[in-house]
C-alpha cells in the first residue's frame, strides 16, 4: 500500500472522528443536567459512529461520487466518507432549511442523491434498495457498483437473505459490507446469532466473503478493493465482514450497564490512535503532520456546525411539501 | 360502420388492456421494465403481463424469487436511480411481508429527502374475493395504503380505465399502486363478468389519476364506489330504474388523490349517499367519505348516509359466509331501497 493511500486513508478517520465529537457536544447542548431526548438544538436518537471509522475510510475509498451507497441509522461515517457535502449534512442533522433534506430527513434519513447516498433507519431495509440500485446500474451497462453497510445485528433480518439472495441470483454489482460491532443496542452477538459468521451466511448463498478482524483499516481497505473491483468487472456481490467497535453507546445517553465488564478496554482498542502509532513508528507521519490533520478537520467541522446554527429552520408550513413529486 | 369506429369499438379484456398499456410504454421507454414472481412465461397469475416476455424479453420482464421484501426493494433502487420499474405484489394480502420497504422506502424517500430523490415506481397488485380463496387471498385493503402518505392508490374498474390509468401510473413520478379486482379482469378460469371486456382505444392515452367518473347519471342517490363493486352498483341500478329509481353511480378510479369533489357535487344533486366498499367497514373508505360530506357540507344530505362494506371480520372460505360479508348485488339493491325511501 503506498503512502498517500495510507495518509488519506487516516485523515478521513480523524476526519469522521472531529465530526462525531463535535456532534456529540452540540448534541447534549440543552440536554443537561437532566437528559430530554427532544430537547436542545439537535433533538432525536443520535447513533454515533466513533470507533467504526476504519469500515468507512476503507470501503470508501474506493467507490466514485456516481457509485451507490446505503446506510443504517449510524450513517455519518459512510456518508462523509463516501462525499456527502459536510455543511449540509450537519444542517441536515440540525434540522435546518439549507440541510440535505430540508430538515425533513434528520439524522437517520440523509439523502444525497448528487452521490447516490442514501440510508434507512430500518435495520437490513438499506440492503434491497441497494440491490435495486445495482441492478439499474447492470441494465444499464455501467461500470458503477451499489454498497449496503449494516450493522451485525441485520444478519438475522429477512431483508438480509433476501438481497443476499436476489444479488447472488442476479450477479448484481454490490458490495455488502458488516460492521461488527458486537453488540444489537444491548444484546451481544453471542446471545443473537446462531452462526457467529456473516461470511458463512454469504458463502451459503454462493457470495464470496471476507472477514477482517482487528478493526484494521488497511485490512478493510484491501478486502473491499478486492470486493469493489469484482462488482466493477460484472463478477458479482461480495460480503465483507468487519469486526469494528462501538467506541460509544448505542445512542447517546445510553449508559451501557449491559456492558460495563468490558469499558474498560474499549478506548485501548480505538483504531484512530491505533493506526497513528503504526504510522509514526514506520515513519510516515509525526506528531506535528498529525496534529496538523487533526486541526484541519475540526476547523472544518466547525465551519460546518456553524453553517448550521446560522441556516435558519424551516417554515412551519413546509411540513406539507414534497409527500408527492 | 367505419374503420376508425371499428377501432374505437374493439373490445378487450381488463387484463389485455392493461397488458397493452404496458407494452406500449415499454417500447416508449427503455427506463421501464416489469418484475414479480410468475410475470414471464406464465405471464402474470392474473394475465397482467401475458405475451410481454416475447416481446421484451427476460432482462425487461424478470421472474423474481418469492421473496417481495428483496425485489420491491430493488425495485425502489432501480426507481431512486431513474428507472421505471413495474413491480407486482401477486396478491395484495401479502404485503405483510414486505411492507416495510413499501411503506418506510417507496411511500417516504420522497418527502423524507426534501424531494430531492423521486421514485416512480408502480406497485401493482391483485385485490378483492368472491371466490372462496380465504382470509389471506381475498382482501381489499386499499384504505390501509391510502391512510399512509407517498403513495397514489389507482383502482380501476373497467378495460379502458385500466389501460389508461397504467399509462398514467408508469408515466407519473411518485409511487403509484395500482390494485386490480381479480373479478373485473376478464379470467378465463373465473365467473364470466360480462363488464371485464369493454373497449378499448388502441392508441396510447392517460386515464388522470385522482379523477372520478360518473359511470351512470342518476337523481335519486349516489353511489360511491370503486372496482368491482362498480359493476354491481350498475347492475342494480339498471334493475331499479325499471321501477323508477336512478341511482348515480360514481367510479372513484383513485382513491389517492381522492375527487372528494366529484362526490360533493353527485351528493349535492341528489341529496342521498351510499358508499359500497368491499374493504372493511371501520376506519377506511366509506368513513373517509362521509367525514368529506361532514365536513364541507352536512346539508348536503337529505338522508342519513348508508354504506354497504365488509364487516369487521376476516373474509371467510365458506360459500354462505363469504357472500354474506361482500358487497353482493343483493346487499346493494337492499341499501339503495332502504336509502331512496328514506
Amino acid at each position: 500500500m503506498d503512502t498517500s493511500t495510507r495518509l488519506s486513508l487516516y485523515r478521513t478517520m480523524v476526519r469522521i472522528r472531529a465530526f462525531e465529537e463535535a456532534i456529540r457536544r452540540e448534541y447534549y447542548v440543552g440536554k443537561q443536567p437532566v437528559f430530554d431526548i427532544g430537547a436542545g438544538p439537535v433533538p432525536g436518537e443520535m447513533h454515533l459512529a466513533a470507533g467504526q471509522e476504519p469500515v468507512a475510510a476503507g470501503l470508501c475509498a474506493h467507490l466514485r461520487s456516481d457509485d451507490a451507497l446505503t446506510g443504517p441509522h449510524r450513517p455519518h461515517h459512510i456518508a462523509l466518507a463516501h462525499g456527502v457535502d459536510m455543511k449540509r449534512m450537519t444542517a441536515e442533522i440540525f434540522g435546518r432549511e439549507s440541510g440535505l433534506c430540508h430538515g425533513k430527513g434528520g439524522h437517520m434519513h440523509l439523502f444525497a442523491p448528487e452521490v447516490h447516498f442514501g440510508c434507512s433507519g430500518i435495520i437490513a431495509e438499506g440492503m434491497p434498495t441497494a440491490c435495486g440500485q445495482a441492478l439499474a446500474f447492470k441494465k444499464r451497462g455501467t461500470d458503477q457498483v451499489a454498497a449496503a453497510v449494516v450493522g451485525e445485528g441485520a444478519v438475522n433480518q429477512g431483508g438480509f437473505h433476501e438481497s443476499l439472495n436476489l444479488a447472488a441470483l442476479w450477479k448484481l454489482p454490490v458490495i455488502f459490507v458488516v460492521e461488527d460491532n458486537d453488540w444489537g443496542i444491548s444484546v451481544p452477538r453471542s446471545a443473537s446469532t446462531s452462526n457467529f459468521s456473516a461470511t458463512d451466511r454469504g458463502r451459503a448463498y454462493g457470495i464470496p466473503g471476507e472477514r477482517v478482524e482487528d478493526n484494521s483499516v488497511e485490512g478493510v481497505y484491501e478486502a473491499c478493493g478486492r470486493a469493489v473491483q469484482r462488482a466493477r468487472r460484472s463478477e458479482g456481490p461480495s460480503l465483507i465482514e468487519v469486526h469494528t467497535l462501538r467506541l460509544w453507546g448505542h445512542f447517546e445517553g445510553d449508559a451501557q450497564g449491559y456492558r460495563e465488564s468490558e469499558l474498560e478496554d474499549v478506548p485501548g482498542r480505538d483504531p484512530i490512535p491505533t493506526y497513528r502509532r503504526t504510522l509514526i513508528e514506520e515513519g510516515l507521519l509525526d506528531e506535528e503532520e498529525a496534529q496538523r490533520i487533526r486541526a484541519e478537520a475540526e476547523e472544518e467541522v466547525e465551519a460546518a456546525i456553524r453553517f448550521a446554527k446560522e441556516s435558519p429552520e424551516p417554515a412551519p408550513d413546509e411540513a406539507l411539501e414534497h409527500v408527492f413529486a | 360502420m367505419t374503420t376508425a369506429e371499428r377501432t374505437r369499438e374493439r373490445r378487450l379484456t381488463t387484463a389485455r388492456a392493461m397488458v397493452e398499456g404496458i407494452a406500449q410504454e415499454m417500447r416508449r421507454n427503455e427506463e421501464v421494465f416489469v418484475m414479480g414472481e410468475d410475470v414471464g412465461a406464465y405471464g402474470g397469475i392474473f394475465g397482467t403481463t401475458t405475451g410481454l416476455l416475447d416481446e421484451f424479453g427476460p432482462e425487461r420482464v424478470m421472474d423474481t424469487p418469492i421473496s417481495e421484501t428483496g425485489f420491491i426493494g430493488a425495485g425502489v433502487g432501480a426507481a431512486i436511480e431513474g428507472m421505471r420499474p413495474i413491480v407486482e405484489l401477486m396478491f395484495v394480502d401479502f404485503f405483510g411481508v414486505c411492507m416495510d420497504q413499501i411503506y418506510n422506502h417507496m411511500a417516504k424517500i420522497h418527502y423524507e429527502s426534501g424531494g430531492n430523490v423521486k421514485v416512480p415506481m408502480v406497485l401493482m397488485t391483485s385485490v378483492g374475493g368472491g371466490y372462496s380463496d380465504g382470509a389471506q387471498h381475498s382482501q381489499c385493503l386499499w384504505a390501509t395504503f391510502a391512510h399512509l402518505p407517498g403513495m397514489k392508490i389507482v383502482v380501476p374498474s373497467n378495460p379502458r380505465d385500466a389501460k389508461g390509468l397504467m399509462i398514467s401510473a408508469i408515466r407519473d413520478d411518485n409511487p403509484v399502486v395500482y390494485m386490480t379486482h381479480k373479478g373485473i379482469m376478464g379470467l378465463a378460469w373465473m365467473a364470466k363478468n360480462a363488464r371485464s371486456v369493454g373497449p378499448v382505444p388502441e392508441e396510447e392515452y392517460e386515464v388522470p389519476i385522482g379523477k372520478a367518473s360518473v359511470a351512470r347519471e342518476g337523481t335519486d342517490a349516489t353511489v360511491v364506489t370503486l372496482s368491482l363493486s362498480v359493476h354491481h352498483a350498475l347492475d342494480v341500478a339498471e334493475r331499479l330504474s325499471g321501477e323508477g329509481i336512478e341511482l348515480e353511480v360514481l367510479d372513484l378510479r383513485s382513491l389517492v388523490p381522492l375527487d372528494r369533489e366529484a362526490i360533493l357535487e353527485s351528493v349535492g344533486k341528489t341529496g342521498r349517499v351510499l358508499v359500497v366498499d368491499e374493504d372493511y367497514r371501520s376506519f377506511g373508505l366509506s368513513g373517509e367519505i362521509a367525514a368529506t360530506i361532514a365536513e364541507e357540507d352536512p346539508t348536503l344530505l337529505k338522508a342519513p348516509l348508508s354504506r354497504v362494506a365488509v364487516p369487521d371480520v376476516p373474509i371467510p372460505y365458506a360459500r354462505p359466509l363469504e357472500r354474506a360479508v361482500l358487497p353482493t348485488p343483493e346487499r346493494i339493491e337492499e341499501a339503495a331501497r332502504g336509502l331512496v325511501g328514506a
